[in-house]
């Protein structure tokens, strides 16, 4: 459903980002992308949304070749991308509907979104999404009221009412508590179930990857590294990646598979 | 580069280092500095005399102010204070209606170079002329009144607050506007979700304190013909009626002093 091919970033400065990313993400597939700071996660998402535009290669989603779009068919595409940041990135001064609502903007012409005149049928589904990640109460709230975890459940909400096929996510839980982390993740791959979508997760925590997803693909200074199943992630895949370490606390046993203990989580 | 070891730096004091590097260029500055504070100093000619005539001019005019004279001008003071008020506003809101859209140009990161350089040269511009070489032309084009007053104005506000807004902009916080982007929005869309409400509360302000510059500016525009209070205060002086003048003054200071106050409360709201 999702293929990339050959893509590659090279920036300004010289940089080389990512180097030849050939990946094909079928429907309904979350994948979680690791590796070390730097070595093009966020580059690879943002390249497959065009926020930054690959030098080379191709992103191809549902047939469309996303790199050679014009900008009006750009957007429209971006439609069926959701994204959810680090950072959370809620427009901090608009309130919680507004920043869900906000994803409905490639649907709505400028005098509607300007004026906040929604359909009927996009308010009401935000008003669904918001009970759903557990916020109907803060729909009036500004989004700086919020605490982190709040916050990161409103960018899901924002990323799922643009009606995506698939889920760019950087870093999701980088700035939660390890328990908030769990409970992100969870919605994230609930959501995915529930919908049938695809996900790109970028993610710094490698057992809290191999919690929750079914694929992990490893990046190391812009080329893949590892492609596998979550119980194949080694400590010899680990250094590989990302050097020598004792990775043993890192790794989630197999056999802990299925139980939820919370202190691999940190 | 010799490798730093621990036995090497005990025992040798730290002491923050210097601002400028170079000792020869850190002293050649300072003693630079002196040469000309003595020189200058040595230049100041003062007619003592001339001074000392002046005092009791000057003193005089420091005692109207405990005996301002509201009254026997106070058909003139008010038009005059009407007519500034009046210049003031129309101004300030014609000014930042095109502020915005020169503000928005202005900003490397939202605006495409052509667009940048051309609203970086109308900032510049506004900025480098003088309000009172302004009103002097326009003075000289439209002839004396408000009219000429109130151009002035709204010009020098698309340099002040066209630069500021730009400025905010450029420091604004990357990722929500990325974010906004990645849904799909238009151009339009962006600007309205994603750098509107971050720029909000300092546009507001920055409006405030430009009603209140024009309101002061334009007393000295009445100086040179440009209509409003000031041409109330230049006709007091002329006729050495420091009470009136006084009068002026005060109603000057205290409308000022208000609208600092109102922009404070404005301001503390939209944060």
């Amino acid at each position: 459903m999702l293929e990339l091919k050959n893509l590659t970033k090279t920036y300004r400065t010289g940089d080389k980002a990512l180097q030849n990313v050939t990946l094909t993400i079928p429907k309904g597939q979350v994948m979680a992308l690791i590796g070390p700071s730097g070595a093009g996660k966020s580059t690879l998402i943002r390249c497959i949304n065009r926020l930054v535009e690959p030098t080379e290669g191709s992103v191809i989603l549902d047939g469309t070749n996303v790199t050679t779009l014009g900008s009006g068919a750009l957007r429209k595409m971006r439609r069926k991308m959701g994204m959810i940041f680090q950072q959370y990135a809620l427009v901090e001064r608009l309130t919680v509907m507004e920043n869900v609502l906000s994803g409905r903007l490639g649907y709505v012409g400028f005098w509607r979104s300007y004026f906040r005149k929604y359909p009927q049928a996009d308010v009401d589904e935000a008003f669904r999404l918001l009970d759903r990640v557990g916020l109907l109460a803060m729909a009036d709230k500004r989004a700086d009221e919020l605490s982190g975890g709040q916050r990161q459940r409103v960018g899901i909400a924002r990323a799922l009412i643009q009606d995506p096929r698939l889920l760019l996510v950087d870093e999701p839980t980088a700035s939660l508590d390890p328990k908030t982390s769990r409970q992100i993740m969870r919605l994230i791959c609930e959501l995915c179930a529930e919908r049938n979508l695809a996900a790109v997760i970028n993610i710094h925590d490698v057992a809290l990857a191999q919690m929750f997803v079914e694929r992990i693909v490893g990046l190391k200074a812009g080329e893949l590294a590892f492609d596998g199943k979550p119980t194949e992630m080694t400590e010899d895949v680990l250094t590989n990646i990302y050097g020598e370490e004792d990775w043993q606390a890192t790794i989630r046993d197999v056999d802990d598979e299925g139980s939820d203990v919370e202190d691999n989580a940190a | 580069m010799t490798a730093v070891t621990l036995e090497g730096r005990l025992g040798t004091g730290w002491k923050k280092p210097p601002l400028i590097t170079n000792p020869t260029l850190r002293w050649g500055l300072f003693v630079g500095a002196a040469i000309y504070i003595v020189l200058a100093v040595a230049s100041i000619d003062v007619n003592w005399s001339r001074v000392a005539e002046g005092l009791s001019r000057g003193w005089a005019f420091v005692t109207a102010f405990f005996n301002p004279d509201f009254v026997s001008r106070g058909g003139d003071i008010w038009d005059g204070i009407l007519e500034s008020i009046i210049i003031t506003i129309t101004s300030t809101v014609v000014g930042i209606l095109i502020s915005i859209p020169i503000g928005l140009g202005a900003a490397r990161n939202i605006a495409p170079l052509p667009v940048y350089l051309v609203c970086r040269g109308i900032v510049a511009l506004s900025r480098a002329l003088n309000e009172i070489i302004v009103a002097i032309l326009l003075v000289a084009i439209f002839g004396f009144g408000p009219l000429a007053g109130f151009l002035t104005l709204s010009f020098a506000t698309i340099g002040f607050l066209a630069k500021l807004l730009a400025e905010d902009i450029e420091e604004m916080d990357k990722v929500q506007a990325e974010a906004i982007r990645a849904t799909g929005s238009t151009w339009m869309q962006w600007i309205n979700y994603g750098v509107q409400p971050q720029v909000m509360p300092r546009l507001i302000g920055l409006s405030m304190y430009r009603l209140d510059i024009n309101f002061r500016e334009s007393a000295v525009l009445g100086l040179v013909g440009a209509g409003g209070i000031g041409a109330t205060l230049n006709t007091a002086f002329d006729r050495y009626e420091f009470d009136t003048a006084a009068a002026i003054l005060l109603i000057i200071i205290v409308t000022v002093m208000v609208l600092e106050y109102l922009s404070g409360i404005i301001r503390a709201k939209v944060q």
